[in-house]
This record gives C-alpha cells, sequence and structure tokens, in this order.
C-alpha cells in the first residue's frame, strides 16, 4: 500500500482554486501588489500577495453560517481550499449533500494542517484598548475594569492556529486524528508528510493535509519587516520583488494562501476509480541550526539532511528526479544556504535537474508554501509540464542550480519538494507518477 | 523526564509537592491583572534559565516557554544520558537519528509596545486606525527577536540548538491536548523508524494580558479571587473554571533497542496512542462525548489492551463545568462497570492548567505514579458533584500497585488524545 494524492485545493494571490495558481505559473503571472489590506505607506516594505476577493459565507453550510463570525482571515481561505480539495477528490462530505449521501468515512479521515500564528485583528481591539488609557496612555487597571467586558467573548477563538482544523472538521464531518503543525514556512509539507504517515500506519484512510496562512496583516506584516526578511527595494515594482536564486534578490515578499491536498491510501483510490495525482514516495524531516534563528545556517545541511532522508525513502537516487521545486524565498543568504543544502544532497545532479521556484508569482504565504509547491508539483506531473520560472534572469553565481528558464514539456517521474523556516524545522517531499 | 513548572523545577520537586498536596497557585505577578475578572494563576516562580546552560546568550531572547523548556530538556537529557550543548557528543546517539516533537504555544506579546502602538495610531474621531501613525510607534517600540520569539515553532528552534537535533523536529498546536498529542506523534515516529531518540512535550505560557483576558472572555477561568489555592477543584459542584498554569514538560522517547544499546534507565514502556476529533461546535465538547471515547477506545486498540487493564486514568480535569461532566461521560462511557472501579485523578487541582504543556506534565506523573507505587490525587474535593461519581482520588494521595496508566487530554476545538504507558519489564 502507498499514499496518494487524489483531489487538490489552492487558495492563493494568483486565484480562487488551483487551476488558477496553475495557470498563473505557466504563464509567469505574479500575484504580488501594492497592499490593499491596510494602507501601507508607513511600511518599509508595501507590498504582498493578496486573494482575490471572496465572500467565506458561500463556502460555508447554510445551517452553520452563523460560525463565520468567528472566522480570522486564516481560516476563512483555508475553508475554501479544503472544499475544492474535497469536491476535486470526487469526496462528498455533509457539506455539499444535505441528503446525507456521503462518500466520506468521517471516522477514517484525519485532518492535518500547517497554521501559522495568527495575529488579532487591530481594527475589531482597538475601541476596547482605547478605553483602557488614562490621559492617553494605556492603563493595564483601566483595560480590566472598562475595556475587558467589551472585547467579543469568544475572541480568543478566532485566533487559536487549530481552529482552521476546527472549522473544516467541523463543516465536512472529519472525526479521525487532527493536528495542527505550526513549524511556520515549513508547517504545509510538515503536515502533509505526517497526513502520509498516519494513512501508512492505518490510523486513517483518508486526510485532508496541507496548510494556510494570512500574513497580509499588519503587525505580521511588521514582524517581516523588523526581522528585515521583507524586501524593501521594490515598492514600485512589485511584479519584479521576488527573485528567488536571483542575483539581485533583496528580500522575501509575503502573502496569503491555503493550499490543501486530499491524502488517501492506494487501495482506496483505486477501489473508487479516482484520479491519483501523484504517489507520496518519501517524506523527510531535519532541522537547521543557526544562532540567527530567522535565517537557514549557510551550509544548508538542514535542508540536505531533510532531501536526502526524502529519497531514502522513495528509495531512488538523485538523478531519478525531474523537478525540484524549492522553498525559494528571494532572501539572497537564504538562497545560498538552500541551493548548498539542495547540491549537497542531490551531488551532481542538482546541475542538471530542473528547478522551478513560485514565490515570485506566489509569494511567500507561510504555513501554506510549502502545501502550494505540492499542489503545483501534482499539477506538473499531470501536465507533463514545467513552467518557467519568474525573476530569476540572472541566477546568483554562488547557487549553481539549474533554475528552468523557458518552459518544459516532457514527462515527469519524481519531483522534489522542500521547504524550511525561521526556526530551522525543514522538510522534503519526493512526489512519484502514478504511471 | 525533565520538567519546569509551577511545582517545581525539576521532577522530584515537583513530585513531592503534588504528594503533599501543595499548590502552586497565587495572585498574577507576571503582569497587573488586580482589575481583571480572574486576579491569579499558578506561575512558574524563581526561574532561572542561565543555570542549566553554558551559553545563555543563545536563549536570552527566547519567550519565557522557551526558557522553560531549556530547564525542562536539560533534566530530561541528563535522566536520559544525552549530551547537550557538546559539539561532540559522546552518547550513542547520531544527531540525525534524534528528533523533537513538541506541543508549544505562542510566545506572550510585547504587551506594552503592542497597546502603546494601538493608542497612539488609533483614530478615535475617525474610528478607524491610521496604519502610519500605528506603525511608527511599531517600529520604534517593538524588538526584532522578541517578535521572532512569538512562532509557536521557537521553542523547537531552542531546543535543537541546545541539543544538536537533526531528526524529525516538528511542533503542534492543537490547544489543551497539544503536548499528548506531540508525545503520541513522537511515539508514531518511532515506530516507524524514522528516529531512535525523540524528545518531546510541551512548552506554554499564555499568562500575559490577551491571555488572560481571553479565557476570562470565554468564562472559561475561575473567578474564586478570594482562594487561588482552592480554585482548581475538578469534579465538584462548585467547580467555577480552570486556573491558568505555565511550564514545559519534556519526557525523552527511545526505541527499545537504542536505550537498551546505550544502557539507559527504562522509565516506562509507551504502549498506546489514539487520536480524534469532535467535529462538533467551536465552542462546545460533543454532548456524548463522542470524540473522547473514540480516542480512547482507539488507544486501547493500540495497547491491545481491555478497559479492564487500566490501573489508573490521569484525567484532563479541568475543572471546568463543561469538561468534568463530559470526561466523566466519556469515562463511563468507555469503562462501563469498571467506571467506578478505576481510579481517576486530576493534578490540576494543584497544578493548574498548563495548556499545551498540561498533557506532558500529567504523563509525567502517571511515570511516577508506576514507580512509586502511589497516585496523585484530586485536591480540594469538598463538595462532589452528585452527576460525577466516580473514584477521583481525593485529597490525598493513594497508595496503590499499578501497572497500566492512561494519560487524557481534549483540547478547544475538539482534538482528543490518549498515550497509555506501562510498567516496564523485560
Amino acid at each position: 500500500m502507498t499514499v496518494v494524492i487524489t483531489g487538490l485545493g489552492a487558495t492563493t494571490p494568483l486565484g480562487l482554486g488551483y487551476k488558477d495558481l496553475w495557470v498563473g505559473l505557466c504563464n509567469g503571472k505574479s500575484g504580488i501588489n501594492k497592499i490593499t489590506a491596510f494602507d501601507p505607506s508607513g511600511f518599509t516594505c508595501q507590498i504582498a500577495g493578496q486573494v482575490p476577493e471572496f465572500t467565506i459565507r458561500d463556502y460555508v453550510p447554510k445551517s452553520i453560517r452563523k460560525t463565520t463570525k468567528l472566522m480570522s482571515r486564516d481560516i476563512e481561505i483555508a475553508i475554501i481550499a479544503a472544499n475544492e480539495a474535497f469536491k476535486d477528490a470526487g469526496i462528498k462530505t455533509k457539506a455539499f449533500d444535505e441528503e446525507q449521501n456521503i462518500t466520506i468515512n468521517p471516522k477514517r479521515t484525519a485532518i492535518i494542517l500547517g497554521a501559522g500564528l495568527i495575529s488579532c485583528d487591530l481594527v475589531e481591539l482597538a475601541p476596547s484598548v482605547v478605553k483602557g488609557t488614562i490621559n492617553g496612555k494605556f492603563d493595564i487597571r483601566k483595560w480590566g475594569t472598562d475595556s475587558i467586558e467589551t472585547v467579543t467573548p469568544l475572541w480568543l477563538l478566532k485566533y487559536l492556529p487549530n481552529m482552521l482544523a476546527c472549522h473544516i472538521g467541523i463543516i465536512h464531518d472529519i472525526q479521525g486524528p487532527s493536528n495542527t503543525i505550526t513549524c511556520a514556512e515549513a508547517a504545509g509539507q510538515l503536515a502533509i508528510g505526517e497526513a502520509a504517515q498516519i494513512i501508512l500506519r492505518g490510523d486513517a484512510e483518508m486526510a485532508l493535509a496541507g496548510g494556510g496562512e494570512a500574513k497580509v496583516n499588519p503587525i505580521v506584516h511588521l514582524r517581516q519587516c523588523l526581522t528585515k526578511r521583507a524586501t524593501t527595494d521594490y515598492n514600485d515594482k512589485p511584479q519584479q520583488a521576488c527573485r528567488p536564486f536571483d542575483a539581485n534578490a533583496k528580500g522575501c515578499v509575503f502573502g496569503e494562501a491555503a493550499a490543501c491536498v486530499i491524502l488517501e491510501n492506494s487501495e482506496n483510490a483505486k477501489s473508487r476509480n479516482a484520479n491519483i495525482y501523484a504517489h507520496i514516495a518519501g517524506i523527510g524531516q531535519s532541522c537547521s541550526i543557526n544562532a540567527k534563528y530567522e535565517s537557514l545556517e549557510s551550509s544548508g545541511k538542514g535542508v540536505q539532511y531533510a532531501i536526502e532522508a526524502a529519497l531514502a525513502e522513495a528509495k531512488i537516487k538523485p538523478e531519478q528526479l525531474d523537478l525540484v521545486i524549492p522553498h525559494g524565498t528571494g532572501i539572497f543568504a537564504d538562497d545560498i544556504a538552500e541551493a548548498a543544502g539542495i547540491r549537497g544532497a542531490l551531488g551532481s545532479t542538482a546541475d542538471k535537474v530542473p528547478v522551478f521556484p513560485t514565490k515570485s508569482m506566489t509569494s511567500n504565504c507561510g504555513a501554506a508554501a510549502g502545501a502550494i509547491d505540492v499542489v503545483a508539483a501534482c499539477c506538473a506531473i499531470k501536465n507533463s509540464v514545467i513552467p518557467a520560472s519568474k525573476n530569476c534572469e540572472n541566477i546568483n553565481k554562488e547557487c549553481k542550480l539549474n533554475i528552468v528558464k523557458e518552459q518544459i514539456n516532457k514527462k515527469i517521474n519524481y519531483v522534489l519538494c522542500t521547504s524550511y523556516t525561521y526556526g530551522g524545522q525543514t522538510a522534503a517531499i519526493v512526489l512519484k507518477n502514478n504511471e | 523526564m525533565g520538567i519546569v513548572c509551577p511545582l517545581g523545577h525539576d521532577i522530584e520537586t515537583m513530585w513531592d509537592n503534588i504528594l503533599n498536596c501543595r499548590s502552586g497557585m497565587a495572585a498574577t505577578t507576571i503582569f497587573d491583572a488586580s482589575t481583571y475578572p480572574t486576579k491569579f494563576c499558578s506561575e512558574v516562580k524563581n526561574y532561572d534559565f542561565t543555570k542549566f546552560t553554558k551559553n545563555p546568550n543563545l536563549y536570552k531572547d527566547g519567550n519565557r516557554h522557551s526558557k522553560f523548556s531549556i530547564g525542562a530538556v536539560a533534566g530530561a537529557c541528563k535522566q536520559a544520558k544525552i549530551d547537550v550543548e557538546s559539539e561532540n557528543p559522546n552518547d550513542g546517539i547520531d544527531r540525525k537519528r534524534l528528533g523533537i516533537y513538541l506541543g508549544a504555544g505562542e510566545g506572550s506579546v510585547d504587551s506594552e509596545s503592542f497597546f502603546d502602538a494601538i493608542v497612539q495610531g488609533w483614530d478615535d474621531a475617525a474610528g478607524k486606525m491610521d496604519w502610519n501613525k500605528w506603525v511608527a510607534v511599531a517600529f520604534s517600540k517593538m524588538h526584532p527577536s522578541r517578535e521572532l520569539e512569538q512562532e509557536p515553532n521557537m521553542p523547537a528552534a531552542h531546543i535543537a540548538m541546545f541539543t544538536g537535533a537533526r531528526g524529525p523536529v516538528r511542533s503542534c498546536l492543537t490547544a489543551c491536548a497539544a503536548s499528548t498529542q506531540a508525545i503520541g506523534e513522537a511515539f508514531r515516529i518511532l515506530q516507524s523508524g524514522r528516529a531512535d531518540v525523540m524528545i518531546a512535550g510541551g512548552a506554554h505560557s499564555m499568562i500575559h494580558p490577551l491571555g488572560i483576558m481571553g479565557f476570562n472572555r470565554l468564562t472559561a477561568l475561575s473567578t474564586r479571587n478570594n482562594s487561588p489555592e482552592t480554585a482548581s477543584r475538578p469534579f465538584t459542584a462548585s467547580r467555577d473554571g480552570f486556573v491558568i498554569g505555565e511550564g514545559a514538560a519534556i519526557v525523552i522517547l527511545e526505541t527499545l533497542e537504542s536505550a537498551k544499546k546505550r544502557g539507559v534507565k527504562i522509565l516506562a514502556e509507551v504502549i498506546g496512542y489514539g487520536s480524534s476529533s469532535d467535529a462538533f461546535r467551536v465552542t462546545d465538547m460533543h454532548e456524548e462525548a463522542r470524540g473522547a471515547v473514540a480516542a480512547i477506545e482507539s488507544a486501547l486498540k493500540d495497547a491491545k489492551l481491555s478497559y479492564k487493564d487500566i490501573d489508573y486514568v490521569s484525567t484532563h480535569g479541568t475543572s471546568t463545568s463543561e469538561n468534568d461532566s463530559i470526561e466523566t461521560l466519556a469515562l463511563k462511557t468507555v469503562f462501563k462497570e469498571e467506571a467506578k472501579n478505576t481510579p481517576v485523578s486530576s493534578i490540576k487541582s494543584m497544578m493548574g492548567h498548563l495548556i499545551g504543556a498540561a498533557g506532558a506534565t500529567e504523563l509525567i506523573s502517571c511515570v511516577l505514579a508506576i514507580r512509586d507505587g502511589v497516585l496523585p490525587p484530586t485536591t480540594n474535593y469538598n463538595d462532589p458533584d452528585p452527576e460525577l461519581d466516580l473514584d477521583y482520588v481525593p485529597n490525598k494521595p493513594r497508595k496503590a500497585d499499578i501497572n497500566i496508566a492512561m494519560k487524557e487530554s481534549f483540547g478547544f476545538g475538539g482534538q482528543n488524545n490518549v498515550v497509555i504507558i506501562r510498567r516496564w519489564s523485560e
């Protein structure tokens, strides 16, 4: 038995749906623009990847529509991606069929999602905070007596990371194992890896896995500006801002997205004649150790070990890979370190294998980032297409990777996706063509 | 095992306090909570992380729970003979086979800067935020590492730095069930052969102005301000909410083969893990304890045991009206005729609720209960809830020769996790 991917969902700056993501990636479209969610003019970085407009009520069954009041944006975009993934897999859950004509087995379905540190809505909280001031200064005692009771009672529930999985679990009636992986930018792929392990060991027959995070929030955005990870050089040229592995890379652009896959055991998928995008052939995980916690260690060892473990599990040699989708943030030093890790694991194959970074188009969507790449990899396999990269015209000589310059049309047997995060966790997944 | 918690900064101190029924609760000192609905909590006191490390600079920017986890990992690694802060570890563990799985919370907000920026950025006349003003204050006051350290993956980052772990490193946050889940998943990683040794557990502190506010608004916290020490009273008729605590608790899980090869003392055997979700409501547990029952039954099945084999249950036992009722119902549903004969207790009556770190803390108490043949009590149990009629080990520890203990944890949002351990014998 192996674990296969049978459904895709993606809510990204390139559109509401994985097909928009794929078409966007193939056409070199950038989802990065001037921030409209708030006035960014005082921020050092004023651009981000934002999801197109949507109305969340359209995605939540009528009977529980009042729960939309408890949803932060991270939760909303994850719900949209999860809906799409189930539909794409041809699985009927109670969200779609009130007649109870469902094909999901609730107790044998798991939900494992990567989620970020959800920051609160400052506009919502501000009137209460302002009530807690004396002569224009915040006073915690006044806040205690006058403000606390004015905050909406269920305030906290909007911001617990596990609420993505909680809401989605309620909407689709998922009663098996539920976990929320909080490893920032590596969370999406770690969640998919954990879900695959849950299916392999028989604790579930199906899983919704992926990640979601909305980073276009003033306080989240400020954090990335403070740590100087966000680019400040391209505010007037947002489409060119994120330049993974490029000699002119000046930093990262952050965004909001959610991406999900449906995983199931191969027998299950075959018995219901499901469309199989790919097999999870191997997963690997390790850790970068660096006293500068926001950066990848320069040796890239943590990335290397994760890739080596995933290749070993897939029982393949580096030269069998047809495509690598790296983390590629556009942070100069991190790109060099990641390239070193990839080279460390792949050896001379690293000179040849096509490498396709996505963040120049999608932006860096935190906990969704690695899951977006897995969705993209499935599309690449299905379409036998490796899209051209964007904003990587002058490859940084220290990176020495074969960044895809022009679209390649060929059958893809194996894809490696890898991700890492500030804080050090690393992940790698090898996907295999079903044919 | 290692711990930094309101009842001590090492395992034996913590256990001695529990067996003497001491409470960790007192008026809140971390911030001025004197006008909050709840003015007390269970704090880690007089803790100095620098005692546990040669390189305090590497961890000094860490949030409270990251610093707690350094002390807890130091204690656990010492007992398990794992070298820390070593360039060339000589403990028989390949670092690529040493992993971490932590149920870790977010770090506390830098509340002074946070509130100040809001106050100065808010345009009251227009009823909206002036982001230019906000960002000017925020940019000048907020500190990059203080902001980074709020990310929930940072405690795991510090532990990796401290131990050199290069195997599977993950952290999860499923509210109050997080560290039981982390230990369960670490167990699975070992079973799957992806690591030889896992550092597993939890770290959390939500004792900050926004955390306490959030729980107060949910009316989840006890407001028995005149008597903090007796405020956490699980399964009683007068229970009025949980008492929030903080800390870090770590267990070292290791394959039998690795433990034998390294010649380390085996404290207990993990034999079962079950995980489920309620899929019911955002705010409430399922009325018939559907998810809790499923998790317990799945753990029993995994351990190839019957409910009759369980000698002791370490409950989630939060002292909230809902949890204690639903949890009792779950135990009655699974344990049937044995329900009233199976001792169950909640050390949250003394420890408070360590949220993400609660499950790991309580699992440690299960290991110690097996080791010493004594069950930790549910203290403050003076007015039984007539509806809740299990054997809650009231008010004083009880001698009992037990072999198999079950730890259960249920999180806000409906994640249920159960781990079963057994006395080790060849």
